[in-house]
């Protein structure tokens, strides 16, 4: 039988993040000249890439029903790692950095192991590892920045030109990174998992599929993003910078359900995320351009996520 | 934002209940308003070594985040009860903590405030700060000079809305830039139409270096950038290099850092006004266990001095070299 | 309805104890093929264990278990799916917010052939589609898409998706646990149609039910659980409602049940 039209356009709450964007860019591109050009848009994604890569892993954890306040903490860590153990030892670029994903892996792995064997709730695991990342990467760096950094590791900073602007490689990674996220969550048995485990964890353990196992995949896979994240972090500032990660844990959270990801688990689409994240980004960037105080986008980001949560709740009822 | 508040309460309580038997030894209280920025961590060394070498106990403590002022009346309550006959605060939220401030003075206890004042003034018995305004004064003047005959087109990359220090950073920088600003008590950014944008950097570099482009994107003709703190003149740099913009424009600063120092030995930063927390931190100190030993109280408002550190000095500024800056610095050398 | 008397599942002399309390004392089993087996009895008769003993839930202490006429022994749940015994739970095991098909599938999923499915693992959905619209129609089961949510189907559908998934991928026994609780009558008669026709098919089925009028509607035979062991089969065709309850709390003792109610 072939599926109506309605069951085959995402439900409102998936387009809803899109619509907001759209009407964002409208807005700042007719008062002012500047917002609607190749390059304002291509700073605007590298604003957005370290959120938005992070968003990546917090949009996963979000879909099993758990929370990660730590994931801009691990991230700094992250930075700090990669940037002193090439600084520090001479390690060469490669390596380091993979040493800095090693560790925010790792870090991901004890969120997991704290929520799936010892079963504490996700938000006080994450609260917790915040504080332990945030003291590790204080001590580790003698709460100082890192400035000499190899150059190969700043290379995602860098820009190629397309039709005119310049576009960073990290922007392409964090877009890549995104779509090959979203195959997955759609395309593959383990990617459905994530979403029945979200929806009902009894429901999966029943069917033969452990949920512990799923949530604690979850939780490690979004340890090696937070790692990807702290080097582009290193590409787009050139530096390992101790304070850094305090915020990007709501930032990534208000990506997430500016989405349309239900922070409740089971419902969502990833590339929703990017889309919230850039909104955020967006709305950072028209403000200044019109000269707005920056109380403003803070002010317009608080309705438009309680907008989106709204959304979200009113489309489960309707059974959509 | 989510500072280790509850471990250094808990090695405050530990430190304190040892306190309790050590007789005799002055036991002053630093209540800083995070446990994080470079600032205050040296802050809290100065003070720290000030006490070691005077025979004093320093019990220390913060506020999880700028603005939080439960966290720091907390602290405040918990040195007192283990013996701080003197305390000394940087208050997040200068009328908030009145109060708190008030119970303390009434039991005895002597409160100096550092680096900005409550409001009013005078609940504290004294003020040892560093003139924010006097700050911007300097690194205006700097700019406007330096600018020689060149357009004024300035960008302003700030704290965040209604902070004290960020508003009195960006006047003083308008009114030694020669333009109309409020005066040092108003908590409002100054406007002027030579200012072609102003953003938040919130006093971190990434955030800075957000806010540059943006404004870059508004303004690319900019030729003077006041920075808050010298992260957001990193971070500032940063957006100028990579617009290839870096060497036309002059990027001035506040905080006196040693990283910062080294940014102006570098060209990154054109000229900062130096702070000296250690120098607030180490007087509040002397001043605490001289209130133990003798009673005698300080009053009134002591200023711990500016300097204008610059690598290229330009007629009619007063500055010193970046020498005599890496000298006075604080942070790690 | 065609009873043979072959024997598909047999359980003998089943003791499961937990601490102090002995919830299986001995109990006896036997399902027929193609027959509704109704499993009932009181709360504490041993009923859920015996039932978990089946399903692979539960491992026994003592006893023995045949599917089939071969001695079996399950160490989880996955065991006895393995063996093709399928079980709808109270609670349904479906995740609301997938749809009917990604529910029916969940846990075996099929994967594209060749490069797409091997390496890149993708999903075959299509497929997967037409399996759960084929099986749904096989049991004439009338819901409209197979690609609409759980959660937006009524509870009697839901009950029959969770029981077509069942009977779609049970090689032997179908087991369900309190299929129409719950639901009001009209859904509940859906449910007792579904039930009939996977017996049609050739699944015996195991039903566990506090519903007297249900069991009497569909069951072939009645097991009364009581006090850990198999107190009667009986014949719902022959015995009353009334006498059934009085079997299962014990009022009337298993020597004084009249002959003819007893299952042959």
């Amino acid at each position: 039988m072939a599926t109506p039209l309605k069951d085959r356009l995402p439900p409102i709450g998936q387009l809803g993040p899109f619509i907001a964007l759209l009407i964002a860019c409208v807005i700042f591109g007719s008062t002012t000249d500047r917002f609607f050009s190749g390059e304002n848009f291509s700073l605007i994604l590298q604003q957005v890439m370290v959120v938005g890569v992070i968003a990546i892993g917090q949009t996963l954890i979000i879909l099993t029903a758990g929370i990660d306040l730590s994931c801009g903490m691990i991230m700094a860590l992250g930075s700090i790692v990669m940037t002193k153990v090439a600084a520090d030892l001479g390690v060469p670029a490669p390596l380091a950095v993979l040493a800095g994903i090693a560790v925010t892996t790792l870090f991901g792995l004890l969120n997991g192991l704290l929520v799936t064997r010892v079963k504490l709730p996700p938000f006080i695991v994450t609260l917790g590892v915040f504080n332990i990342a945030f003291a590790i990467t204080q001590l580790y760096s003698g709460a100082q920045t890192v400035t000499e950094v190899p150059g190969l590791m700043t290379w995602l900073g860098s820009t190629f030109a397309i039709g005119g602007s310049n576009v960073a490689y990290g922007t392409v990674l964090m877009i890549l990174l995104y779509v090959g996220v979203w195959f997955w969550l759609r395309e593959t048995a383990s990617g459905r998992h994530v979403y029945a485990v979200g929806n009902n964890p009894e429901a999966t353990r029943l069917v033969g599929i452990p949920p512990e196992r799923v949530i604690l995949g979850v939780y490690a896979l979004s340890g090696v993003f937070y790692g990807i994240a702290s080097l582009l972090a290193v590409a787009r500032t050139g530096v390992g910078d101790p304070n850094a990660g305090q915020t990007e844990a709501l930032d990534a959270i208000t990506a997430v359900v500016l989405g349309g990801t239900s922070l409740f688990g089971g419902r969502g689409v990833v590339l929703g995320s990017l889309i919230g994240a850039v909104v955020v980004g967006v709305l950072r960037n028209g403000l200044t351009l019109m000269g707005v105080s920056s109380v403003y986008q803070v002010l317009i980001t608080g309705i438009l996520v309680i907008l989106a949560v709204t959304v979200d709740q009113l489309s489960r009822k309707g059974g959509r | 934002m989510f500072q280790p508040t509850r471990l250094a309460l808990a090695s405050l309580l530990l430190g304190s209940t040892t306190l309790a038997f050590a007789a005799g030894e002055p036991v002053i209280g630093l209540i800083t308003k995070t446990e994080t920025n470079p600032f205050f961590v040296k802050m809290k060394e100065g003070a720290t070594e000030a006490a070691k070498a005077k025979g004093g106990k320093l019990l220390s403590g913060a506020g999880k985040a700028d603005g939080d002022n439960a966290g720091q009346v907390t602290a405040m309550e918990n040195m007192i009860a283990a013996g701080a006959k003197t305390i000394l605060i940087t208050p997040s939220d200068s009328k908030a903590i009145i109060p708190a401030i008030k119970k303390a003075r009434d039991k005895g206890v002597m409160v100096i405030a550092l680096d900005s004042p409550t409001d009013p003034a005078d609940a504290t018995d004294a003020l040892f700060a560093t003139d924010n305004y006097k700050a911007g004064v300097l690194i205006g003047q700097y700019a406007k000079a330096a600018l020689g005959g060149k357009p004024a087109k300035i960008i302003t990359l700030d704290l965040f809305p209604g902070h004290p220090v960020g508003a009195q950073r960006h006047n003083g920088f308008l009114k030694g830039f020669g333009l109309p600003a409020p005066d040092a008590k108003s908590n409002e950014l100054g406007k002027d139409a030579r200012i072609v944008c102003m953003a938040d950097s919130f006093g971190d570099r990434a955030k800075g270096q957000t806010a540059m482009e943006n404004c870059l994107q508004k303004a690319p003709e900019v030729t003077v950038v006041y920075t808050i703190n010298e992260p957001a003149a990193a971070g500032a740099y940063n957006a100028l290099k990579k617009a290839g913009k870096e060497k036309g424009v002059i990027i001035v600063s506040v905080d006196g850092g040693c990283a910062g120092i080294k940014d102006v030995g570098a060209g990154v930063i054109a000229a900062t006004s130096q702070q000296y927390p250690l120098k607030m931190a180490s007087m509040g100190v002397d001043a605490g266990i001289e209130y133990a030993k003798s009673g005698k109280k300080v009053s009134g408002y002591t200023d711990t001095g500016v300097t204008l550190i610059a690598a290229k000095p330009v007629a009619g500024v007063d500055s010193k070299d970046v020498k005599t800056g890496t000298d006075l610095c604080w942070g790690a050398k | 309805m065609a009873a043979t008397h072959r024997l598909v599942m047999q359980a003998k002399g089943l003791v499961k104890r937990y601490g102090q309390v002995t919830a299986l004392d001995g109990a006896d089993f036997e399902l027929r093929a193609g027959e509704i087996l109704a499993v009932i009895g009181d709360n504490g008769a041993g009923k859920s264990s015996l039932i978990k003993c089946l399903s692979g839930a539960t491992i026994p202490d003592e006893g023995e278990l045949q599917l089939d006429g071969k001695v079996i022994r399950f160490k989880g749940p996955i065991d006895a799916r393995r063996e093709g015994i399928e079980t709808v739970y109270q609670d349904l095991a479906v995740a609301p917010a997938m749809t009917i098909a990604e529910n029916l599938f969940l846990g075996r999923e099929l994967r594209r052939a060749g490069f797409l499915g091997n390496v890149l693992r993708m999903l075959d959905k299509k497929k997967m589609l037409e399996i759960s619209v084929a099986r749904m129609n096989d049991l004439k089961v009338g819901i409209r898409s197979m690609t609409q949510a759980v959660e937006t189907l009524s509870g009697g559908q839901r009950q029959c998706v969770a029981v077509a998934r069942a009977a779609a991928f049970a090689e032997h026994v179908v087991i369900l646990d309190e299929p129409t609780a719950a639901l009001g009558v009209k859904e509940g008669n859906m449910v007792l149609e579904l039930i009939r026709r996977v017996r049609d098919k050739g699944l015996p089925v195991i039903l566990i039910s506090h519903n007297m009028p249900h069991v009497f509607e569909i069951a072939d035979r009645i097991h009364v659980a009581r006090l850990g062991k198999r107190a009667a089969v009986l014949n719902p065709k022959k015995i009353s409602m009334s006498d059934t309850v009085a079997v299962m709390t014990g009022a009337m003792p298993p020597e004084k049940i009249p002959a003819e109610c007893l299952a042959h």
